[in-house]
C-alpha cells in the first residue's frame, strides 16, 4: 500500500501549549517542523485552564524568589519530583511569561503597570500571573499567532496511533486524518510527545474527549519508560450538578481571590485538615477532605461542599471570575455573586508519564521527547495550581531546541519498515471488518466507572486488583469490537484507537498505585495511611518488555548539597 | 423524565437529511449532552465537534432550531419540546460530516493578518490599557459570528472578507498598546472591511458577549476612514509624502 507521506526533521505531536511552544522553538533552528493536532488548531485542553500561569516575579510580593517557587514545587510534590526539572521550571518561568508578552499576550495588570499575581494553593506568595480566569486561552492564542508565523506545518484533526523505530531509534509515526479516515505517514528524524493528559479514562473528569493518554501509550508502546504513573492529581472543586457537567473544571483562582469552602453544617471544614493554609492548603490535601466530608455526611445537596465567593462585591467577582459567573449561571442557574457553588473532586492531571531527560526532554527512546503533561518528574506526586501553564512553556521550549539539536545531528533520515506499516494500518482498520456486539462507547463506560471507583482518591490492595481484572477484561473485549459506518468522520471509529490508550493507561496507573505501598501526595492507600521513608526514596518505573507491563523502581535522583540546604532551610 | 425528540442532520457533502432520535433527558441538559447520548446508545458514528463542554474552547459550533449557538451551552429547558429539537451543522462552511464542516477557510485567513510587531523597548503597560483589548482576546473562535454574517453567509464573499472574528483579532492587535505594525492597507483592500453593513448580527450570536460590531468593526472602520479619506490627512501626505 501506498500512503500520504510526509517529512519533517521534528514531528510534534500535540498542539496545546507545551507542543505549539516545542514547535516554534524546533522551527527557530531553521528545521523543517510539523504539529499534529487531533483538534482544530486552539482547541486543546490549554484553553481549560484557568487560574493562571506561576512565575516567581515577585510583582506582587517583593519577597519572592526562584528559591522559594522551588521549595514550595518539591514540598507540593513530597520529595519525589525530579529536583532539575523542579529548579530549571522555577528559574526559568519568568522568562517564559515575560516572552509571552513579548509575543502579545496580556496579562492583568499591578496599579504600577506589571504583571499582576494572584494567590493559589500551596505558593508561598503571590505567584499566579493570569487574565481573569481564562489564562489558557490567551497563553494558546498567543503560542497559536506565533506558530502560524513561524513557518511550521499544522496537521488539523490527525490522529497519530502508532510510532516507528529504525534500529532502536525514532523513525515516523502513522495516523489518520479524522475528516477522511485515510492513513497518513510521517518520516522524521525526532518526535516530540506533547499530547497531554489521560482524564476520559475516569467518570468525573475536568477533561476533554482528546485527553486520552495517547502519549503514554505511544511511548510505552516504543519502549519508552513511565515514571510515578500512580499520581493522578483530583482537582478538590469540579462542578457537581447539572448531571451533564459533572466534573467541569472550577478554577482554584476562587479559593485564590478568597472563596471559602464549607460543609452543610456551615464549617470552613478545611480547619480540620489543614489549619494553616485553610482553602490554600495543596490540591491532594483539599480534595480528600471534600471527599471525607461528603462521605461522612456533610456534603451538599448534589454531594459535593460549598465553595463561597459571594462576600466579595460582585463587581469584583465578575472581573476577575468572569468565565466562572457565566459558566454557573448559564450551566446550573447559580449566581456566585450572591450564592454558593456546589463542588467536588474531579480527575484532573496526571503527575505521572514519560520519563524525561530535565534539560533536553528526552525519553529513554532516542529521537524521542516529551513536554508536559504526558511527561513525569516535574510534579512528583502532587502538582500546585499554575505549575503546568508554566511547565509547558519552560520544557516546551527545552524540549523544541533538544528534539532539533537530535534531528540536526542525523545526516539522514532513518528507514520506516513497509512491514511494519502494513500491520498497524491493518490493526485499526480491522474494527470495520468485524460484526459482534462490542461497542466502544460501552466499553469506555465501564473503564470509566471502573477506575472511578476502585483506582481513585483512596484505593486498596483488594480494589485495585479488582480494577486490574477489569482492565484485563476490557482489554480482550476492546480487541473484538466492531465499527459502523464509513472511515470518514467516524467517532465510534476514533473512540477505538483512543480506547486502546485509555486501557493502557488505566493499567500503567493501576499497576504502579499497588506498587507504591504507601500515601503520599495525590496517591492515597487506606491499607497504608502514612508516608513510608522508604518509598520516598523511589519512583515507580513502568516499562514495556516482551510484551508484558513490567513494574520496578529506580532511586529519586539525589539532589546537590546546595538544595538540600535550601530545603532545610525553607522548612 | 420523559423522551424529548431531537431531529440531527445526518449526511456529507453529497446529500443528506434529518434524521429522528428519542433522547431521554435529565435535569440541566444540554443539547451536546443529547448528542453525546445519541453517539454512545444509538449511533456511534454520528460526527459531532467537542471539546471542553464550558463555551471555553468554540468547538461545538451548530444551528439549533435554526439558530447558530454552541450546543454546550443550549439548555433544553430554554427550547420548546413539544416539537423536535433540530441540530444542523453551520451553514456558511462547507459540510464533512453530520454536524461537522470545514472550517480551515477561517484558518487561512488568519495567516493572513499582518502578526503582532512589538516595540522594542517596551514601556509599563496599565490596566487600562489593556481592558480594552482584552475584550476581543477572550474570543474562542467558535465562528458563530461567521457563520451567521450575511456577507459570507448569503453572499458567499469568503474570497473578499475575513468575517467579524478577524475583525475582532484585528481590532486586538491595531489596539494593543505595544504593537507597531502597519495594516491600514490590508484592512481597507485585503480585508473588506467595507463590506460590513454593521447588521449587528455577529455581536448577537457571540457566546463572549463581545461587542464585535460597536467596539471592534466601526472603531477599524473609523481607522481606515481617517487614513484614506480625511482631506486634510490627504493633502498633508501630497505635501510631505504618505507614512
Amino acid at each position: 500500500m501506498s500512503y500520504e507521506t510526509h517529512e519533517h526533521d521534528v514531528l510534534i505531536i500535540g498542539a496545546g501549549g507545551a507542543g505549539l511552544r516545542a514547535a516554534v522553538e524546533a522551527a527557530s533552528n531553521n528545521l523543517s517542523v510539523g504539529v499534529v493536532s487531533k483538534s482544530l488548531l486552539g482547541k486543546a485542553h490549554t484553553v481549560m485552564a484557568e487560574g493562571g500561569i506561576a512565575a516567581a516575579m515577585a510583582n506582587v510580593d517583593p519577597k519572592d524568589s526562584w528559591q522559594t517557587h522551588f521549595c514550595d514545587t518539591m514540598k507540593g510534590g513530597k520529595f519525589l519530583n525530579n529536583w532539575r526539572m523542579a529548579q530549571l521550571h522555577a528559574q526559568e518561568s519568568p522568562d517564559r511569561i515575560r516572552e509571552l508578552e513579548n509575543w502579545g499576550a496580556l496579562f492583568d495588570r499591578t496599579p504600577d503597570g506589571e504583571i499582576l499575581q494572584r494567590a493559589f494553593g500551596g505558593h508561598t506568595y503571590k505567584r499566579l500571573c493570569h487574565v481573569g480566569d481564562r489564562t489558557g486561552l490567551e497563553m494558546i492564542r498567543t503560542l497559536q499567532d506565533k506558530g502560524v508565523h513561524s513557518g511550521i506545518e499544522v496537521y488539523m484533526e490527525l490522529t497519530i496511533f502508532r510510532l516507528f523505530k529504525d534500529s532502536g531509534k525514532i523513525a515516523g509515526a502513522i495516523g489518520y486524518w479524522r475528516k477522511t479516515g485515510e492513513f497518513v505517514v510521517f518520516k522524521v528524524k525526532a518526535i516530540v510527545l506533547a499530547t497531554g493528559g489521560g482524564g476520559k479514562a475516569y467518570q468525573i473528569t475536568s477533561n476533554s474527549w482528546e485527553c486520552t493518554g495517547d502519549g503514554h501509550a505511544l511511548a510505552y508502546e516504543a519502549g519508552a519508560e513511565l515514571i510515578d504513573m500512580e499520581f493522578f492529581q483530583f482537582h478538590p472543586t469540579g462542578m457537581v450538578w447539572p448531571p451533564g457537567v459533572k466534573g467541569l473544571l472550577v478554577t482554584e483562582g476562587v479559593r485564590g481571590e478568597g472563596g471559602l469552602l464549607r460543609n452543610n453544617k456551615n464549617e470552613r471544614f478545611m480547619q480540620r485538615y489543614d489549619p494553616q493554609r485553610m482553602e490554600l492548603s495543596t490540591r491532594d490535601m483539599v480534595s480528600r477532605s471534600i471527599y471525607t466530608e461528603v462521605k461522612e455526611g456533610r456534603g451538599s445537596p448534589h454531594g459535593g461542599v460549598f465553595l463561597d465567593i459571594s462576600h466579595l462585591p460582585a463587581e469584583r467577582v465578575k472581573k476577575k471570575l468572569p468565565s466562572m459567573y457565566h459558566q454557573f449561571k448559564d450551566l446550573a442557574d447559580v449566581d456566585i455573586t450572591k450564592e454558593p457553588m456546589e463542588v467536588g473532586p474531579t480527575a484532573h492531571y496526571m503527575m505521572g508519564g514519560v520519563r524525561v531527560d530535565a534539560e533536553t526532554g528526552a525519553c529513554t527512546v532516542p529521537g524521542l521527547f516529551g513536554c508536559g503533561e504526558v511527561t513525569g518528574g516535574m510534579h512528583g506526586a502532587n502538582r500546585l495550581g499554575g505549575n503546568s501553564l508554566s511547565d509547558l512553556v519552560v520544557f516546551g521550549r527545552r524540549a523544541g531546541a533538544g528534539a532539533a539539536e537530535y534531528a540536526r545531528k542525523l545526516s539522514s533520515f532513518p528507514t520506516l519498515d513497509s512491514g511494519e506499516l502494513e500491520r498497524s494500518a491493518k490493526d485499526m482498520e480491522a474494527p470495520f471488518q468485524r460484526s459482534g456486539n462490542e461497542n466502544p462507547y460501552q466499553i469506555h463506560r465501564e473503564l470509566q466507572e471502573s477506575m472511578q471507583s476502585l483506582v481513585g482518591i483512596f484505593r486498596t490492595e483488594g480494589d485495585l486488583k479488582k480494577g486490574i481484572s477489569k482492565i484485563e477484561e476490557l482489554k480482550q473485549r476492546a480487541a473484538k469490537v466492531a465499527v459502523k459506518g464509513e472511515r470518514a468522520y467516524n467517532p465510534g471509529w476514533h473512540l477505538v484507537g483512543d480506547l486502546k490508550s485509555m486501557l493502557t493507561v488505566s493499567e500503567t496507573v493501576a499497576k504502579a498505585a499497588l506498587a507504591r505501598q504507601e500515601s503520599r501526595g495525590a496517591h492515597s492507600r487506606l491499607d497504608y495511611p502514612n508516608m513510608d521513608e522508604k518509598f520516598g526514596k523511589l519512583n515507580v518505573v513502568v516499562s514495556h518488555k516482551n510484551g508484558e507491563m513490567n513494574i520496578s523502581t529506580s532511586p529519586v535522583p539525589e539532589m546537590p548539597e546546595e538544595l538540600k540546604r535550601l530545603l532545610a532551610e525553607n522548612k | 423524565m420523559p423522551d424529548v425528540l431531537f431531529r440531527v442532520f445526518r449526511g456529507d457533502a453529497k446529500g443528506g437529511q434529518s434524521v429522528e432520535y428519542a433522547v431521554p433527558i435529565s435535569p440541566g441538559m444540554v443539547v451536546l449532552d443529547a448528542i453525546h447520548y445519541i453517539q454512545g446508545y444509538l449511533s456511534p458514528d454520528l460526527a459531532v465537534r467537542w471539546n471542553c463542554k464550558a463555551a471555553k474552547c468554540g468547538s461545538c459550533s451548530a444551528e439549533v432550531n435554526g439558530k447558530p449557538a454552541l450546543m454546550c451551552k443550549s439548555r433544553l429547558d430554554s427550547l420548546p419540546t413539544d416539537k423536535p429539537i433540530t441540530v444542523y451543522p453551520m451553514k456558511t462552511f462547507p459540510i464533512i460530516k453530520d454536524l461537522v464542516c470545514d472550517v480551515s477557510w477561517n484558518f487561512d485567513v488568519n495567516k493572513k493578518i499582518p502578526p503582532y510587531a512589538p516595540i522594542v523597548k517596551k514601556p509599563k503597560i496599565f490596566q487600562d490599557d489593556v481592558d480594552r483589548v482584552q475584550e476581543f482576546r477572550k474570543c474562542i473562535e467558535c465562528f458563530l459570528c461567521q457563520d451567521v454574517c450575511h456577507v459570507l453567509r448569503e453572499h458567499e464573499k469568503k474570497a473578499e472578507f475575513a468575517g467579524p472574528r478577524f475583525f475582532v483579532r484585528l481590532a486586538g492587535l491595531e489596539m494593543h498598546p505595544n504593537d507597531t505594525a502597519d495594516r491600514s492597507q490590508f484592512l481597507k483592500n485585503t480585508s473588506g472591511l467595507g463590506l460590513c453593513n454593521i447588521t449587528k448580527c455577529c455581536t448577537e450570536v457571540c457566546p463572549e458577549d463581545i461587542h464585535i460590531t460597536d467596539n471592534a468593526i466601526i472603531p477599524l472602520k473609523e481607522r481606515v476612514s481617517d487614513r484614506y479619506f480625511d482631506p486634510v490627512r490627504w493633502v498633508l501626505g501630497k505635501i510631505f509624502g504618505k507614512k
